[in-house]
């Protein structure tokens, strides 16, 4: 026997009930990042919004997708951003003030933002299918090495000068004025 | 609900408002960055959210969603390499005591 179409005792559709899940989390997490005092803090809710969102590519249907969100963002920007975090706080930096002094216009204003693009999304017409188009690592991969074999060399490029660039300021000065 | 793109975007739109109200709002460089990415994750929700339902995009927005991924790994490590260059010089991490350029 398999399980039923739909969630017991919820009425709601199985897939739906994973996307409100992740969804709330996802958003849940996403505040914590912006509003936490201790900013370790924020950067491990932040890999929990990314995990969300991981969840969200595959309810999508793109599961190549949410794989490299879990390797890239999860495994290697999270731990580059922790580093970063580690290496640049001091004792006294959260007990200080967290936000900037226009944090109440910042906040007005994004929720403006937010309620435009809310609105923006539900009187817009997109022209969808009424179904998710599933995304097979096959037919990515076809994609990928074929119609999109220059962006994908280009990319490979803009990464090794991102490597470049960042070991370049990253660098400790030899000359001894940059001590420490 | 989820065969809909309309949720999926309401949710990439909630993600972007909340990485733009950190970015403005926050005193530490390094979160800012942390909200730049939450901004750029919200963009690749929407790249893929129109590639699962959009019939002329299926497949392509998996593979922009991709690209954008790798631009936004090369963003990190150079502008985590500027915030660690100026924290060198400066010792603080907060952007609003970067002050020397207002005179």
């Amino acid at each position: 026997m398999g399980i039923s179409d739909s969630v017991p005792l919820l009425g709601l559709k199985w897939d739906d009930l994973l996307l409100l899940g992740l969804g709330g989390i996802m958003v849940g997490a996403g505040l914590l990042v912006v509003t936490m005092r201790d900013i370790i803090r924020c950067g491990l809710a932040m890999i929990v919004c990314f995990g969300a969102l991981a969840g969200i590519y595959v309810v999508l249907g793109a599961p190549l997708v949410a794989a490299a969100q879990v390797l890239v963002y999860i495994g290697a920007i999270s731990v580059l951003i922790l580093f970063a975090i580690m290496l640049t706080q001091t004792k006294a930096a959260p007990t200080r003030l967290v936000f900037q002094t226009q944090a109440v216009p910042a906040a007005i204003a994004t929720a403006i933002l937010g309620i435009v693009i809310v609105l923006g999304v539900g009187a817009t017409d997109w022209g969808e299918v009424a179904h998710r188009i599933r995304t097979g690592t096959a037919g990515l991969a076809r994609l990928l090495f074929d119609q999109y074999v220059l962006p994908f060399e280009v990319v490979s490029v803009l990464l090794l000068a991102a490597v470049i660039g960042g070991v370049f300021l990253a660098r400790r000065d030899d000359r001894g004025e940059g001590e420490d | 609900m989820s065969d809909s793109l309309d949720s999926y975007l309401i949710l990439a739109g909630l993600l972007f408002a909340i990485g733009a109200f950190g970015f403005l709002a926050r005193r530490n460089a390094i979160s800012m960055l942390m909200s730049i990415e939450l901004m750029l994750n919200a963009v690749n929700l929407v790249i893929v959210a129109f590639g699962a339902f959009i019939e002329k995009l299926a497949g392509q927005g998996s593979v922009i969603a991709l690209m954008v991924m790798a631009v936004a790994a090369a963003e990190a490590t150079v502008g985590l390499a500027i915030v660690i260059a100026i924290y060198r010089n400066k010792k603080t991490p907060l952007v609003d005591e970067y002050d020397s350029m207002r005179q």
